[in-house]
């Protein structure tokens, strides 16, 4: 193919990557990575490389929107931090020593527990301020804007920190900002309220991803040719996704967008087992 | 020195990490764009992996310098990646400026983590 053209289907795929990753809440790199093996041939490695170079733009592009509503909490956030750079340090390392078939069922599995996790409706769990001692030595504490300035606590650190930890080796392993699995442990184990949950996770992708970015850099899995349109397009969409969200319900579109990402999942998990990737 | 809350923290390296990402991706767009105007220089086989070493950072800036696109768009990668670096260094001022030892020692550990994953030697 030739160079302009590549490139110019490359950014147009990636427009819609970050476009059904912000309408999803599930980011781009989930979309992108299969979509570049799938579609466009392109190796494992170079895709996992150009996604979390796009998942670092995008998290760093919409932190103002997300601080202007002043939920995201930096204390639990930069706490929280500890366990997932060192967690994408193991998964940077891990991407070296697995074979691009077995990361390829690896990220098939969790495209589709992505698609549970978005598709299924969520259960409110009432926000407690159960005294908390280790929240209240390590301040995991705030006051929730949007409910009345209601103080809430982290419960159960420990697990919630070792979630962190596997939400950070996915998102190294993956080339993902795994914030699905990051908003689960702050919202679902450590009780906090969802929207502190969604922001904050927001505010630690990049962080995290910068962790193992440096690592790929050096194995050379960010290729300029690959990177420079994927990077540019999926900042570009899911920038036009944040939008369209506020101004629209998407519930119709999101069941349409959780079949798509579940038939890529299939298709990687395929591809992966039949030795394709 | 003013309190600093940590709302204007928040706010502080918010802007921070757009003027970053906007920065990162105008040098990334202009590499981009010198890229298609000569094209032939840039190999178009992404199928296999090919273990290049990444170039040295005195390298890549001074292809960047000569307008070398390939160099261009690792400026702006470097640019991006550096961005919530940066924002770590923020939060460890803002958090000192607080008198909060605690923050401090924890968002340095963080840094720590990044400047190991980043500097050469890691693995």
């Amino acid at each position: 193919m030739n160079p302009a053209a590549f490139t110019a289907l490359l950014f147009g795929t990636s427009v819609l990557a970050g476009l059904l990753g912000a309408l999803t809440g599930l980011g781009g790199g989930v979309v992108i990575v299969p979509a570049l093996v799938l579609l466009f041939k392109v190796d494992l490695r170079y895709a996992i490389g150009a996604s979390l170079v796009s998942v670092i733009a995008t998290s760093s592009g919409s932190a103002v929107a997300y601080v202007r509503e002043g939920l995201s909490n930096i204390r639990i956030g930069m706490f929280l931090e500890v366990a997932t750079t060192l967690g994408a340090l193991l998964g940077a390392y891990l991407t070296a020593r697995f074979s691009n078939h077995a990361i390829a069922i690896v990220f098939g599995v969790v495209l589709l527990c992505s698609a549970y996790s978005s598709y299924r409706s969520r259960n409110w769990t009432e926000p407690t301020s159960k005294p908390n001692r280790l929240a209240s030595r390590l301040k995991l504490t705030g006051t929730d804007p949007t409910a009345a300035n209601q103080a809430y606590n982290a419960e159960r650190v420990p697990l919630g920190f070792a979630v962190m930890f596997g939400a950070g080796t996915l998102s190294g392993l993956l080339g993902i900002g795994s914030g699905a699995v990051k908003v689960l442990a702050m919202d679902q184990i450590m009780k906090l309220p969802f929207k502190v949950s969604t922001t904050t996770s927001n505010f630690m992708i990049g962080v995290t991803a910068a962790a193992s970015a440096g690592i790929y850099l050096r194995r050379g899995y960010i290729d300029p040719g690959v990177a420079m349109p994927v990077m540019l397009g999926v900042l570009a969409g899911s920038l036009i996704g944040a939008r369209i969200l506020m101004k629209a319900r998407v519930e119709a579109l999101k069941i349409l967008f959780s079949i798509v990402i579940v038939i890529l999942g299939c298709e990687m998990i395929y591809s992966g087992l039949t030795g394709r990737i | 020195m003013k309190p600093l809350t940590d709302k204007q923290l928040d706010l502080t390296i918010a802007r921070m990490l757009r003027w970053g990402v906007t920065l990162a991706a105008a040098v990334v767009f202009v590499g981009g764009v010198i890229s298609m105007l000569n094209p032939g220089a840039a190999t178009l086989d992404y199928s296999h992996f090919r273990a290049d070493s990444f170039p040295t950072i005195a390298g890549i800036f001074h292809g960047a310098f000569h307008l070398n696109p390939v160099n261009l768009i690792q400026v702006g990668i470097l640019i991006l990646i550096g961005t919530p670096v940066l924002r770590v260094v923020f939060c460890i001022a803002g958090f000192a400026r607080q008198r909060d030892a605690l923050y401090v020692a924890i968002s340095t550990t963080v840094l720590l983590i990044l400047l190991y994953s980043l500097l050469p030697g890691g693995k």
